[in-house]
C-alpha cells in the first residue's frame, strides 16, 4: 500500500509519516497533496489561540473529551516554538491531552514552527488536509501564543477560538493591536481566577464598537475554565451554533473559497518566485548586481526592471 | 528533522531529570516531543507512532525499569515500529544494564551522564 491509501484507510503509521514528509518538504510532497485534495473538505476545522500560558492546550484537552461523546473522531495539530539557535524544539502540549493518548479516535500531532512566524508551521495546512482526508471529523489546531501577527490561523480555520486571561495585564493593548479582529467565539479562560468577569465586560465592549462600525452581529463571548471543565458544554454549543449558521447564511463556502484562493495564490507566487530564482539564477549574479547599484551604474529598480524585462523577451513571454 | 520523545514511564512524579534531558536534546538542535509524568507503556508507544518520532528516550527514577524499558520495545515491536530506536535514563545500577540492552534497549545513560554522550549515540545511531 502506498502512503496515500494507507492515509485514507487511517492508517496512524501512514498519516504520522506523511505528516513528517510533508514537514520536511519531501518532493513526493506535491502528488501526496493533489491525490489526497478529492477527499478533504469533510472535517470541520477549529483554531484555537490566545496568549501563552492562557489555557489553551488545556482546553483542547476538553474539547476532545465533548467531541468524542459526541462520537466524533478528533485530530489535534498542536504548535511550539523551534530556537532560533539551535532549530530544535520542546513540544509539551500535548502532556495535557495525555489522557485520550490510547483512545483510537484521538490523534495528536505536535509541530514546531520550524522557523515560520504566523502561529503556524509551513506545513500545518497540509497536514490539516491529510487528517481530513484520513477521516477525522473535528480537526484542532493550538497555535503559538498569539502576537500582533500571529493571524494565520485564520487562513487555515472554519471558526477561531481566542482564549484571553484575566490578570495578564496588558489586555486592552492586545485589543488595540488587532488581535481581537481574529476570533469568531472569544473564551475568558480561568474564570475561576478574579478579573474574568470584568475581563469579559471589557472584551464586549470593545467588540461592541468592532461590530457597530461592521454592523456583523456580536461575537460570543464566554467564560471558561478548562482546568475544572466548567463552562466547556456551553463553549462547544456556541461553536456548532456558529458553524451550522455559518453553512445556512453561506458565509462558510465562502470563507472556504477564499482560503482556497489564498492558498493557490501562495503556491503561485512561490512557484514564480523559484522558477525565476532559477532562471536569473540570483544566488550566483546578486552579488554583482549589488557591486552594480553600489558602483552608481544602476539603481534597485531599474537593475529588477531591466532583468525581468530581458526574461520575458528571450522567452517571447510578450 | 530528528524527533524524540522524552517519556516518563512509571509512578515517581519527578520530572526534572527528563526535563533537562528534553532541553539539552532541544539545544543540540532536535524536536523534542514531551509527555509529562505517569506514562503507561501503552501511551508511550502510541504517543511515538503519532508523533512520528526517530527515537524513544525513557527517563525513570523508580526502579521499575525491568519491567517497564522492555515493555515499550515489546509493544513498538508488536505495533510494527520497531525501527524507533529506544533508550533509557535515570536511577539504574549498572549491573541491570546488560539485561536492559538483551532486551532491545539500544543504550542505557545512568545519571549525570555528560548529554554529550547522548547526542553521540543518536548521531551515530542515524548514521546506521
Ligand atoms: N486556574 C486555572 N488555571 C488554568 C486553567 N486552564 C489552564 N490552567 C493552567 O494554566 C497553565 C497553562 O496551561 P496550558 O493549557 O499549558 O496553556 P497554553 O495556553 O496551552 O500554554 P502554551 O501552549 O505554553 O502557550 C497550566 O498550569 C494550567 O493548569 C483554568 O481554567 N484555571
Ligand atoms: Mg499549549
Amino acid at each position: 500500500m502506498d502512503l496515500v491509501d494507507k492515509v485514507q484507510s487511517g492508517s496512524i503509521r501512514g498519516i504520522a509519516r506523511t505528516i513528517s514528509l510533508i514537514e520536511n518538504n519531501s518532493p513526493q510532497k506535491e502528488d501526496i497533496i493533489d491525490e489526497l485534495y478529492p477527499h478533504t473538505g469533510n472535517a470541520m476545522v477549529w483554531g484555537i489561540t490566545g496568549p501563552p500560558g492562557a489555557g489553551k492546550s488545556t482546553l483542547v484537552d476538553c474539547l476532545i473529551k465533548r467531541e468524542r461523546k459526541q462520537g466524533r473522531r478528533v485530530a489535534v495539530i498542536a504548535i511550539d516554538p523551534s530556537s532560533p539557535y539551535s532549530g530544535g524544539a520542546i513540544l509539551g502540549d500535548r502532556t495535557r491531552m495525555q489522557k485520550h493518548s490510547t483512545d483510537e479516535g484521538v490523534y495528536i500531532r505536535s509541530m514546531a514552527s520550524r522557523g515560520h512566524l504566523g502561529g503556524v508551521s509551513v506545513a500545518t495546512g497540509d497536514a490539516v488536509k491529510i487528517l481530513d482526508a484520513a477521516g477525522y471529523d473535528t480537526i484542532i489546531i493550538e497555535t503559538i501564543g498569539v502576537g500582533q501577527t500571529e493571524v494565520e490561523i485564520i487562513e487555515l480555520c472554519d471558526i477561531v477560538l481566542l482564549v484571553l486571561v484575566p490578570g495578564m495585564g496588558d489586555e486592552i493593548q492586545a485589543m488595540k493591536a488587532g488581535v481581537m479582529e481574529v476570533g469568531d467565539i472569544f473564551v475568558i479562560n480561568k474564570k475561576d481566577r478574579d478579573g474574568a468577569d470584568r475581563l469579559k465586560t471589557e472584551v464586549e465592549y470593545v467588540l461592541g464598537i468592532k461590530n457597530a462600525l461592521t454592523g456583523e452581529e456580536p461575537n460570543p463571548v464566554l467564560l471558561a475554565s478548562s482546568k475544572l471543565d466548567e463552562g466547556i458544554d456551553e463553549l462547544v454549543e456556541a461553536i456548532h451554533d456558529y458553524l451550522k449558521k455559518a453553512q445556512t447564511t453561506g458565509r462558510f463556502e465562502e470563507k472556504r473559497r477564499d482560503r482556497l484562493e489564498k492558498e493557490v495564490y501562495k503556491i503561485f507566487s512561490s512557484k514564480v518566485h523559484e522558477l525565476l530564482n532559477i532562471h536569473l539564477d540570483i544566488e550566483n549574479n546578486i552579488g554583482e548586481w549589488i557591486s552594480s547599484i553600489l558602483n552608481g551604474e544602476t539603481a534597485p529598480y531599474k537593475l529588477i526592471n531591466s532583468k525581468l524585462n530581458r526574461f520575458v523577451k528571450e522567452n517571447r513571454i510578450i | 528533522m530528528v524527533r524524540i520523545l522524552v517519556a516518563k514511564p512509571g509512578l515517581d512524579g519527578h520530572d526534572r531529570g527528563a526535563k533537562y534531558i528534553a532541553r539539552a536534546l532541544k539545544d543540540a538542535g532536535y524536536e523534542v516531543i514531551y509527555t509529562g509524568i505517569r506514562q503507561t507503556p501503552e501511551s508511550i508507544v502510541v504517543t511515538a507512532i503519532q508523533e512520528d518520532v526517530d527515537f524513544v528516550g525513557l527517563s525513570l527514577l523508580s526502579g521499575a525499569h525491568n519491567e517497564l524499558f522492555p515493555k515499550v520495545v515489546e509493544l513498538l515491536r508488536e505495533k510494527d515500529a520497531s525501527d524507533i530506536i529506544v533508550f533509557g535514563g535515570g536511577v539504574i545500577p549498572t549491573e541491570d544494564i546488560p539485561f536492559l540492552k538483551e532486551k532491545g534497549i539500544e543504550a542505557v545513560f545512568t545519571q549525570g551522564t555528560p548529554i554529550k554522550e547522548i547526542t553521540d549515540f543518536i548521531e551515530k545511531r542515524l548514521e546506521k
